[in-house]
């Protein structure tokens, strides 16, 4: 078995990981930084982020307004001391992503352009027209090339992470081009893989969005938090389920009903108006809009199409000038997605999952339970977004959390020593499991892609956008055969080089894991708060829930789920109030 | 309409195979389907050991790019009904070494990529506290085509010039290198023209044009090495007309 050594490694590519690994190369240029990605860092899934990154920035705004719209867009299930620090630090992380050549859209004087987006009730997002998250991906990673302690293993996966004596001492990987098993060993280890939306079979997520680090964290001991609040986004395209951003709305789009009414005003989101009001109508969060398509469906008064139930997302009245300069991608997206011009015809668009709330529980140092272990970006669940994330938090997110992470893995790793000589050990049984249980293991009769179908089936119809009882016990059911008929999976291919059966299959595994937490933390919540709505418990509970999720890896097959209070500063529980 | 289609998709299992070999698959044919969409029909349901890459599906992460009947393509944006009747001919890109099956070897770009120092250069930085530098929609306007290159390899696939030349620093890392030097924010031009107009910079472009057609963001990388091309005429007329002018 190979063995490669750095101090602080990097699982995951993505916007997070790589401001994580600016932060560290800044704060101590002694330290070697790995950066392990299972693509390419540009493929990673930052880069299909549209709309836009929030931060204050107008003279009129503050700080404690962006705090209130994420607190109570989160549905109070937010750690207030968490989200004080994301605020106040947010503006200055989107600034040095100007230094580093993120193309922000501008005003005509030359300074930073903001726009409206949903459930913020000043404008304060930040754009590069609409692929913001291409624009920052893609400075943050040309921006990692500058620095020479930060190294890259480009095409690894990793598939276990490694404790020793009490603390993450590295982890283990396969390199794609040559099947060759490798142990990292590392002072600290950040998790910064993402989320995991193909547990469901309609999403925004991109085909890598496995849930892989939320996986190797729940199996090495580290609670998932939160994990039963899952964003669907209300405006994907039907078929492909491709993200039509937030911003078409904040321009000023509009979402009619079949009889080309703005439905959303039945719905306690406000009165419609010709031009978009902050905090009403389309502008409201996405959990509230796409619990009003469902009610809409409910209603008779959808378009129903060979891909579901859609509505439609009117963008026609702003002109072909406002598209073009503000709305490019959309343009071409249903241009070349759709085979439609939404300057001139209407867009189906129906939810989509989009956005997993919960992850792998931090502090707000990024600092995860087990001692070297940090995490950040979707993969983590720092509680800033609550039961339901704001449209444009998520690229702030990643990066002032990012940062964070970064610079607390620093400051842990230059004190402590290299990991011990018995990591090894570990790192030797996992490379032993790989190959008796996949790559040199005959037989068996299960599918990937059949196993893989069926646990998305199961989670979309028990965990959907409303949720019970009997639904979700016979999702877990599913979840837990599934989970034994993976023992007997089928491998056509058990070749060294780039297979990508084998990841395929490692990532169902993990998905499996996900899925299985998501399930029994959806079950235990009896209330309903943001994304997460209980037709047999509608009410919200603050007295029995005002608290978060931990599930717990057990050996039985369905984790243990304890509760941690929210950390409230300054803004006691209240109404949500839009429109 | 039909009902299913063909796919001739080249396999290369170098622990199997001495040299490529075409496989030929039957898949439906549905109109919404694009070819990545047949390739994942066959990983699927008929053969688990295909091998290539994908994955954001909409057009902008840059991991599908394959030669589609002979043209370079991202196959999350190509219709299968633009292929009819078939049979659809899919193989790796070229000009790149193949790991495996549609698998192809991109480090030598990566390596190229940063060698153009991709990032702003300056030799001083306004403090955060200082705000943003400024920058009109017009200034942004000038590099921002450039900025669009999602790394996808079409270009390096369609140059025939990478093709013979392999040290040919090609056309994706030069429209990046104009990106910079278009930034109002950036003072990293002279830097790049270094790197840049060594033999294996912009002078290995015969301007072919390729590049340009065949990018599908339309970042126009052949347009950027032209502009290239006259800045570094005018940087080395300058160097021999004004040698005291100390650079």
């Amino acid at each position: 078995m190979d063995t490669v050594a750095h101090d602080i490694l990097l699982i995951g590519g993505g916007g997070a990981g790589l401001r994580a690994a600016i932060a560290v190369a800044e704060a101590n240029p002694q330290l070697k930084v790995a950066v392990v990605s299972k693509v390419y860092p540009m493929r990673s899934h930052t880069v299909s982020a549209e709309g836009g990154a929030a931060a204050v920035v107008k003279p009129e705004d503050s700080l404690e307004a962006h705090a209130y719209d994420t607190i109570s867009g989160g549905d109070w299930l937010v750690d207030q001391d968490a989200v004080e620090a994301f605020v106040r630090e947010a503006p200055e992380e989107l600034l040095r992503l100007e230094r580093w050549g993120c193309p922000w859209s501008r005003q005509p004087d030359g300074r930073i352009a903001v726009r409206p987006f949903g459930g913020m009730k000043i404008q304060r997002t930040w754009f590069a027209a609409d692929k913001t998250g291409f624009h920052m991906l893609h400075a943050l990673f040309q921006t990692t090339l500058k620095y020479p302690p930060i190294v890259r293993h480009d095409e690894w996966f990793v598939t276990r992470l490694l404790v020793d004596e009490g603390r993450c001492t590295g982890a283990v990987a396969v390199e794609l081009a040559t099947g060759k098993i490798f142990a990292i060993l590392a002072k600290a280890v950040i998790l910064c893989t993402g989320g995991g939306g193909k547990v469901f079979p309609f999403t925004t997520n991109a085909n890598i969005k496995t849930g892989d680090g939320m996986a190797l964290a729940y199996r090495a001991g580290v609670p998932l938090k939160d994990m039963e609040f899952i964003q669907y986004h209300p405006t994907g395209l039907p078929f492909t389920g491709i993200l039509i951003t937030e911003a078409t709305r904040a321009e000023g789009g509009w979402l009619l009903n079949k009889d080309g009414y703005r439905y959303l005003q039945d719905y306690d989101l406000g009165e419609p108006q010709p031009e978009p009001v902050l905090r009403s109508m389309e502008l409201g969060p996405r959990d509230r809009l796409s619990q009003a398509f469902v009610k809409e469906v409910a209603k008779g008064r959808t378009i129903e199409t060979e891909y579901g139930h859609v509505v439609h997302l009117d963008i026609r009245h702003l002109g072909e000038k406002i598209i073009s300069t503000k709305l490019p991608f959309v343009r071409e997206l249903c241009l070349k997605y759709q085979k439609l011009d939404p300057v001139e015809e209407m867009i189906p668009v129906r939810p989509v999952i989009h956005y997993m709330m919960g992850g792998v529980h931090t502090d707000i140092r990024g600092e995860t339970p087990l001692p070297g272990l940090y995490a950040a970006g979707e993969v983590a669940c720092v509680s800033i977004n609550g039961a339901n994330r704001l449209g444009s938090n998520s690229l702030t997110e990643l990066l002032v959390f990012g940062a964070r992470a970064g610079a607390a893995a620093a400051e842990y790793a230059a004190s402590q020593a290299d990991p011990p000589a018995s990591t090894l050990n570990q790192a030797l049984d996992e490379e032993q499991r790989l190959q008796n249980r996949f790559l040199e293991k005959t037989g068996g009769v299960e599918r990937i892609s059949t196993l893989r179908t069926e646990m998305q089936e199961a989670m979309e119809d028990g965990a959907g956008i409303y949720r019970d009882e009997a639904g979700l016990s016979a999702a877990a059911e599913k979840i837990q055969e599934l989970q034994a008929r993976f023992q007997d999976v089928a491998l056509d291919d058990h070749s060294l080089t780039f297979n990508t059966e084998l990841i395929a299959c490692l990532e169902l595994a993990n998905m499996l894991d996900v899925a299985e937490s998501l399930i029994h933390s959806a079950l235990a919540r009896k209330e309903s708060r943001g994304a997460h709505q209980r037709t047999d418990y509608p009410e919200r509970d603050d007295d029995g829930y005002l608290s978060h999720s931990q599930a717990y890896w057990t050996e039985n097959g369905s984790p243990r789920i304890e509760y941690l209070p929210v950390t409230i500063t300054q803004w006691p529980p209240g109404e949500r109030v839009y429109g | 309409m039909p009902e299913t289609i063909t796919l001739e998709v080249q396999r290369y299992r170098p622990e199997d195979e001495a040299e490529p070999v075409f496989e030929r698959f039957d898949v439906p044919f549905r109109a919404d389907w694009m070819v990545l969409d047949a390739l994942n029909y066959i990983k699927d349901n008929l053969d688990g050991t295909l091998s290539y890459r994908w994955a954001c599906r909409m057009g902008v992460c840059g991991s599908c790019g394959m030669m589609v009947n002979g043209q370079p393509l991202l196959t999350c944006a190509t219709y299968l009904e633009r292929l009819l009747p078939g049979p659809i001919r899919v193989e790796p890109l070229k000009g790149f070494p193949v790991i495996r099956d549609l698998v192809g070897d991109i480090t030598d770009f990566l390596e190229k990529l940063s060698r153009v120092k991709p990032w702003i250069v300056r030799e001083e930085e306004k403090p955060l506290a200082e705000g943003e530098y400024l920058q009109t929609p017009e200034q942004l306007a000038d590099y921002e085509q450039y900025s669009m290159c999602i790394n996808c390899m079409l270009c390096y696939a369609a140059c025939p010039i990478y093709e013979l030349e392999p040290d040919f620093i090609g056309p994706a890392a030069i429209a990046i290198a104009q990106r910079y030097n278009l930034d109002s924010r950036d003072e990293g031009v002279q830097e790049r023209l270094d790197v840049l107009s060594q033999h294996d910079g912009i002078w290995a472009c015969t301007f072919v044009g390729e590049c340009s057609v065949v990018c599908p963001k339309n970042v126009d990388p052949a347009g950027a090495i032209q502009r290239y091309k006259v800045a570094a005429t005018a940087d080395w007329f300058k160097s021999v007309l004004t040698p005291w002018a100390n650079r």
